[in-house]
């Protein structure tokens, strides 16, 4: 109390403020008469909330500042101002890009214009191309379905096998007027988005079961068996894997037997994506409680019934976001297949790049190519971010 | 009490119950077994007919299996070597010796500057000013989501589409161009054997001074400085020893001599372009790790430091990061065995790591499966390292419960 009127002696208070609430008024009402409150709302409270909070703050904003000033203009310059969008065709019907090597501070996105039907369908007969684009459409629509929760069922599988046939059909050809295209042609896009979903979808189903395995206590061999596939696996680089593909696959098969380069990399990759899986499958198994067991044992359930009635379908829902996180990791491992040269997305960049005529803009090329993986990754991060988020709201009601 | 006392329950003696196996498929150990035999001989039988076509296959090719192909004569040239290698003396077994040693060097660099990056990222994207965060974020969501060999690429291009030689970037005495980056190196001299020396003895000086800072502070509560001594013994000693010994100071510069450089240390524009995609790459993942692994920390922690008196920068280092160590370290584990594998994709661009020598050795000598058994091997080495190594660091830095 006596601290109390001390302070009211110094900064002099209302009558009816100290008499209502005698310990905590004088602070308040007194502090904002001496000195205005800093603005902590509008433009400039925001400004000086979380730009210029202190001198350091205020330093390290400037300084930050600048440079992204700087190379924003600086590309915006590159990337619109000063670039060309199309080049002459010279005399010999070839399409000249002299201007764009006179001009070196601007983008030539010429080259896009020119080559983005070879990065994306690759060598797959120009007058054709709309068949890949159609699989491309397909898989994207395949995406949208799967990442759609009113569709989470048993149909959903039909769906796929479906789709899938249907990609195969329209790639190959071979009937309907359509002209038979062989693997070899198949290029870009298709080709990463191929590897990318097939191998997701046989690697899954392996990777459910060697979770299990991994998981059995009264299977010790089976288990045993699960960790050194799983251990391994994880232990060396795709790329030493994509090399067994491409060099030991084939001494492994019969004499005679000699499997398409694109078939033994998509092994290659099932066998990868399913040890990885596993792992994440393992985690929704193990987060599982112990009583959601015990209670199917107490009713009576067999293991298969126990597992695919029970387990399976709370599990694997707790893992659905970090699936789709290991899916994003699979879809950019794709172009890892540019190693052992099978034309995928990236590889089919590579090679526009080294068309002599447009010899030195492989900045744009590469710029494509990140966009279209990008947006791919970016999406699916997305939405998978999303899908964690409503999870957790369910969990948390 | 005498109730409990013969509650079957909890005597620990109790007889377990006899369990003989009937060879009926209603008993579950029994079909554990058919199932067990059943599944391992499916694998054996798999694995034998792999092996029995590969033998034959490799009989067809009149391929000899054994690693005698080590000892022979490598004749592969090797662009860049941390240890003696001549590609017209040296044998297959050097060659595969200088991957191991240029994968490890990628690797372990990569792992250190990537861990600075992304933990300065992963805190930047917590900082309350608005640019840094967003910066951070744009970082992290655009690096993450485009692949890494598309990444090394890139930068493989830019380094390549640097000026020639004649007209280098230079810095001073540091050029920059087609042939990588070249800078002065100092001439080796004893002298920097024995600063070195005298800077471990004065590390081993620094730590044994703040075991002993710890322990005064633990007993008067007051703690001694620690960094005057640790400044004294770490730079003092080193440049006393440097300077007893005539202090010898002699610099190779790079220079120009006709279209390429001579003397000086290099960094190749392809372990510079594999060293830049592999940071920069997985800096976003461990700047996420590191951020989630703060945000795990209870907001409790923060106001409670802050209630001590700890200023922003000290609660952060002496409270919340150790806290959330225990958070980051799994995953951060697993990021580090990515870098090193992701290592491998050095072949893409030519820098001479373990895959790349032993592509070329296999496809030299045709010993596909030996080639394929030393990369698998090596990588499993590695990736059991790190794994032993963070798995010490994580116990030692685990919460000790009761």
């Amino acid at each position: 109390m006596n601290q109390n009127t001390t302070i009211a002696k110094v900064h002099p208070v209302p009558a009816t403020a100290g008499a209502t609430a005698p310990g905590s008024a004088p602070f308040n009402q007194s502090g904002s008469r001496a000195h205005p409150p800093i603005a902590s709302t509008g433009v400039i409270g925001w400004l000086r909330g979380n730009l210029f909070r202190g001198w350091f703050s205020s330093a390290v904003t400037l300084a930050l500042g600048y440079f992204v000033v700087k190379w924003v203009v600086g590309l915006v310059y590159w990337a619109l101002i000063r670039a060309h969008w199309t080049v002459p065709i010279s005399a010999n019907g070839q399409p000249d890009p002299s201007v764009c090597r006179a001009a070196t501070d601007g983008a030539c996105w010429a080259i896009i214009g020119e080559k983005y039907r070879f990065v994306l369908f690759g060598l797959y007969p120009y007058a054709e191309q709309w068949r890949p684009a159609i699989c491309v459409a397909l898989f994207i629509a395949l995406y949208c379905i799967s990442a759609s929760r009113r569709f989470w069922r048993k149909e959903l599988l039909v769906v796929w096998i479906a789709t899938l046939a249907l990609i195969g059909a329209l790639m190959w050809g071979g009937f309907a007027g359509m002209t038979f295209v062989s693997q070899d042609a198949w290029g870009g896009l298709p080709i990463t988005l191929m590897l990318a979903t097939f191998g997701l979808a046989f690697a899954f189903p392996l990777s459910v079961l060697v979770a299990l395995g991994r998981r059995s206590t009264n299977l010790p061999a089976v288990k045993l068996l699960c960790v050194l596939y799983v251990e391994l696996i994880r232990g060396v680089p795709l790329v030493s894997l994509l090399f067994m593909a491409s060099v030991m696959f084939p001494l492994f098969m019969p004499v005679g037997l000699n499997p398409d380069k694109l078939l033994r990399a998509q092994v290659a990759f099932i066998l990868f994506a399913g040890a990885y899986l596993a792992e994440v499958v393992r985690g929704g198994l193990q987060t599982l409680p112990k009583g959601q067991f015990e209670a199917a044992d107490a009713l009576g359930l067999s293991y298969w019934r126990k597992t695919s009635l029970i387990v399976l379908p709370q599990a694997l829902r707790l893992v659905i976001p970090p699936l789709v996180n290991t899916f994003i990791g699979f879809f950019k491992d794709t172009s890892l297949v540019l190693i052992i040269g099978i034309f995928d997305l990236l590889t089919a960049g590579k090679a526009a790049m080294a068309d002599p005529i447009w010899n030195g803009f492989s900045t744009e090329i590469y710029l494509m190519l990140a966009a279209v993986y990008f947006m791919f990754c970016f999406a699916m991060s997305r939405y998978s971010s999303g899908l964690e988020r409503e999870f957790n709201r369910n969990r948390n009601r | 009490m005498s109730a409990t006392a013969t509650d079957p329950r909890s005597s620990g003696t109790r007889a377990k119950p006899k369990r003989t196996i009937r060879l009926s498929w209603s008993d579950p150990v029994f079909r554990n077994i058919v199932w067990q035999i059943l599944i391992v001989g499916f694998v054996a039988a798999l694995v034998y007919y792999l092996v029995s076509n590969t033998n034959r296959n490799l009989a067809d090719r009149h391929i000899a299996t054994g690693f005698a192909f080590l000892s022979r004569n490598a004749g592969i040239g090797i662009g860049e070597s941390l240890i003696p290698y001549d590609s017209a003396t040296s044998t297959f077994a050097q060659a595969l010796l200088v991957g191991l040693v240029n994968t490890i060097r990628v690797s372990v660099i990569g792992i250190v500057l990537a861990t600075v990056l992304g933990t300065a990222i992963g805190i930047g994207r917590l900082s309350k000013n608005w640019l840094i965060s967003r910066l951070a974020q744009l970082y992290v969501e655009v690096l993450r989501d485009i692949p890494v060999l598309l990444q090394l690429l890139f930068w493989y291009a830019l380094l390549q589409s640097l000026p020639g030689a004649r007209q280098a970037l230079h810095f001073g005495n540091v050029f920059l161009s087609q042939r990588g980056l070249k800078f002065p190196l100092l001439v080796w001299n004893a002298a920097y054997g024995w600063a070195f020396a005298a800077f471990l003895v004065g590390l081993l000086g620094t730590i044994a001074w703040n075991r002993s800072a710890k322990r005064r502070q633990e007993e008067y509560g007051i703690k001694p400085r620690v960094w005057p001594v640790a400044l004294a013994l770490l730079i003092g000693l080193p440049v006393i020893a440097w300077a007893a010994l005539g202090a010898p100071l002699v610099v190779d510069a790079p220079a120009l001599r006709g279209f390429n450089f001579l003397g000086g240390g290099t960094m190749t524009p392809e372990f510079t372009a594999l060293l830049l995609g592999l940071v920069i790459y997985s800096a976003s993942y461990i700047a996420e790790i590191v951020r989630s692994g703060i945000q795990a920390i209870p907001q409790g922690q923060w106001e409670a430091a802050g209630a001590l008196g700890l200023r922003p920068g000290s609660v952060l280092r002496l409270v919340v990061l150790p806290q959330s160590l225990r958070v980051i370290i799994p995953p951060m584990t697993s990021q580090y065995l990515n870098l090193a594998k992701n290592s491998s994709l050095a072949i893409a661009i030519g820098y001479p790591d373990i895959v790349a020598i032993a592509n070329t050795t296999l496809n030299q000598t045709g010993q596909a499966i030996e080639g394929i058994g030393i990369i698998m091997a090596v990588y499993l080495s590695i990736s059991v390292s790190i794994s032993l190594f963070m798995n010490w660091y994580n116990a030692r830095i685990a919460l000790v419960e009761r």
